[in-house]
């Protein structure tokens, strides 16, 4: 069972707390919104980006299973 | 506008022959299944599927959305005024077929006859705000749930909790028309207009550079030619088409000799019949100029919700007022397809992405009067 990261957008205000914590799948754009990857998160990455979904201040990341 | 005229010699929904009575319908969804009906809205999707899934979900309410917030379409309005009982029809239908013990008509404006024709048949009638994304299905839901006409993230789809937190139905008007002749007709009947792969009519709405800009009938598959001829045919000689209106896309005109109203020919162009609007640029218009000003609308119209397209639409708008503007800088092109990049498929709803397809199609259709404005110049005549 693999996941993908996806963003709400209307919650997310571009802090970029995510970037930080799952740069293997997520940078920031020129104003600060989640460039997401939409690979599954890699093998041994599942508890960065558990935490990155829980670190989110507006509560704008989820893990949804990959494919959709 | 002027009334509503037909491409057909026997239109269906602009018809001034009575429909006849309503009959009492038992297989509604294997009907439209068979009738292969799709959404009037603009984003085609299959009916039948979509009255599956409220069905299943129990319970439910049914909407009828004729908010219509596209400037250039007239066809929901026309279609209200011409024939509002048949869209009430097909939202009784769809209520049935689905089991829904609601149901709303939410449109941009309501004459007492319309609220009258509601009222008898036990349909609330809902006021739309007039703005571009009043339509959104979402927005609909959040509108009807007491708050404002704005796109809600999904999951969950309205189908499966919408408004009053209930499975929940939102068809565009003419849809609803559509299936209420299947309901009388037969899918037969429907299937004998239109392609084998997109049966049916559909209404559009032509305007700009033709003699008698209006709403009109046409089966899907009818060339744009002949879509145009039947708005009086251009007023001159034309320069290009937008097709499926502000989130459409532009085709020269030599291109719509050749193409007709279809999923299949429009999606070879990177667009869609969407809800009908076609608007015709006369050679003495500058496409970039048009297209600057509709961006700039789609800017303004934002739900200002989500950071790329409240950031990266306004964005949009600028830099394609520089091309306009003939200010020129040699990056405007890669510019708009970065922004476009930037701003597709990370917003709550399709209007980033809506946006992105139009201004991509500036590019692959202009690149002519881009170079031009870059000259100082503008090929537009004068």
């Amino acid at each position: 069972m693999s996941d993908r990261v996806a963003v709400d957008w209307t919650a997310c205000r571009g802090r970029g707390v995510c970037s930080e914590l799952l740069p293997e799948r997520i940078t920031l754009d020129e104003w600060g919104y989640p460039l997401v990857d939409r690979a599954p998160v890699p093998v041994g990455a599942e508890r960065h980006a558990a935490r990155a979904v829980g670190a989110c201040p507006t509560r704008a990341l989820r893990l949804t299973p990959h494919p959709p | 506008m002027t009334a509503p005229t037909a491409v057909l010699p026997a239109p269906r929904l602009l018809t001034d022959q009575p429909y006849g009575p309503l009959p009492d319908v038992r297989d509604l969804v294997e009907q439209v299944e068979a009738a292969g009906l799709t959404g009037r809205g603009g984003a085609g999707f299959p009916v039948a599927r979509k009255l599956r899934a409220v069905r299943d979900g129990g319970r439910g309410v049914v909407v009828g959305n004729g908010a219509e917030g596209e400037p250039a379409s007239g066809k929901d309005r026309a279609l209200l005024a011409h024939a509002p009982h048949l869209v009430l029809d097909g939202l009784r239908l769809a209520a049935a077929a689905v089991g829904a013990r609601r149901s709303v008509l939410y449109v941009s404006a309501a004459t007492p006859a319309l609220r009258t024709a509601a009222a008898e048949r036990g349909v609330e009638v809902a006021i739309a705000p007039a703005a571009f994304l009043s339509g959104e299905e979402s927005a609909v839901v959040s509108r009807l749930n007491g708050g404002r006409a704005l796109p809600r993230s999904r999951p969950p789809a309205v189908y499966v909790k919408g408004v009053d937190g209930r499975p929940t139905l939102v068809q565009n008007v003419e849809t609803l028309a559509h299936l209420a002749l299947i309901a009388r007709y037969g899918a037969g009947w429907f299937r004998e207009r239109g392609t084998a792969a997109e049966p049916g009519t559909m209404l559009c709405t032509v305007s700009g550079a033709v003699r008698v800009p209006g709403v009109l009938e046409a089966p899907l598959g009818t060339p744009l030619r002949d879509v145009l001829e039947a708005a009086g045919g251009p007023a001159g000689p034309l320069r290009a088409v937008l097709v499926g209106g502000y989130h459409g896309v532009w085709v020269t005109a030599r291109e719509a000799e050749q193409l007709t109203l279809s999923a299949a020919d429009l999606g070879r162009v990177g667009g869609s019949p969407g809800a009908g609007v076609v608007i015709a640029l006369g050679a003495e218009a500058c496409p970039l100029e048009v297209s600057a000003g509709i961006v700039a609308h789609l800017a303004r119209q934002s739900a200002r919700q989500c950071g790329p397209c409240l950031s990266g639409l306004p964005a949009l708008a600028e830099v394609l007022a520089v091309a306009a503007g003939r200010r020129w800088d040699p990056s405007v092109p890669a510019r708009i397809e970065q922004l476009a990049a930037l701003v597709a498929g990370r917003g709550a709803c399709h209007h980033p992405d809506g946006t992105a397809r139009l201004v991509r199609s500036v590019l692959a259709t202009f690149p002519d009067e881009l170079e031009a404005h870059a000259a100082g110049r503008c090929l537009a005549a004068s």
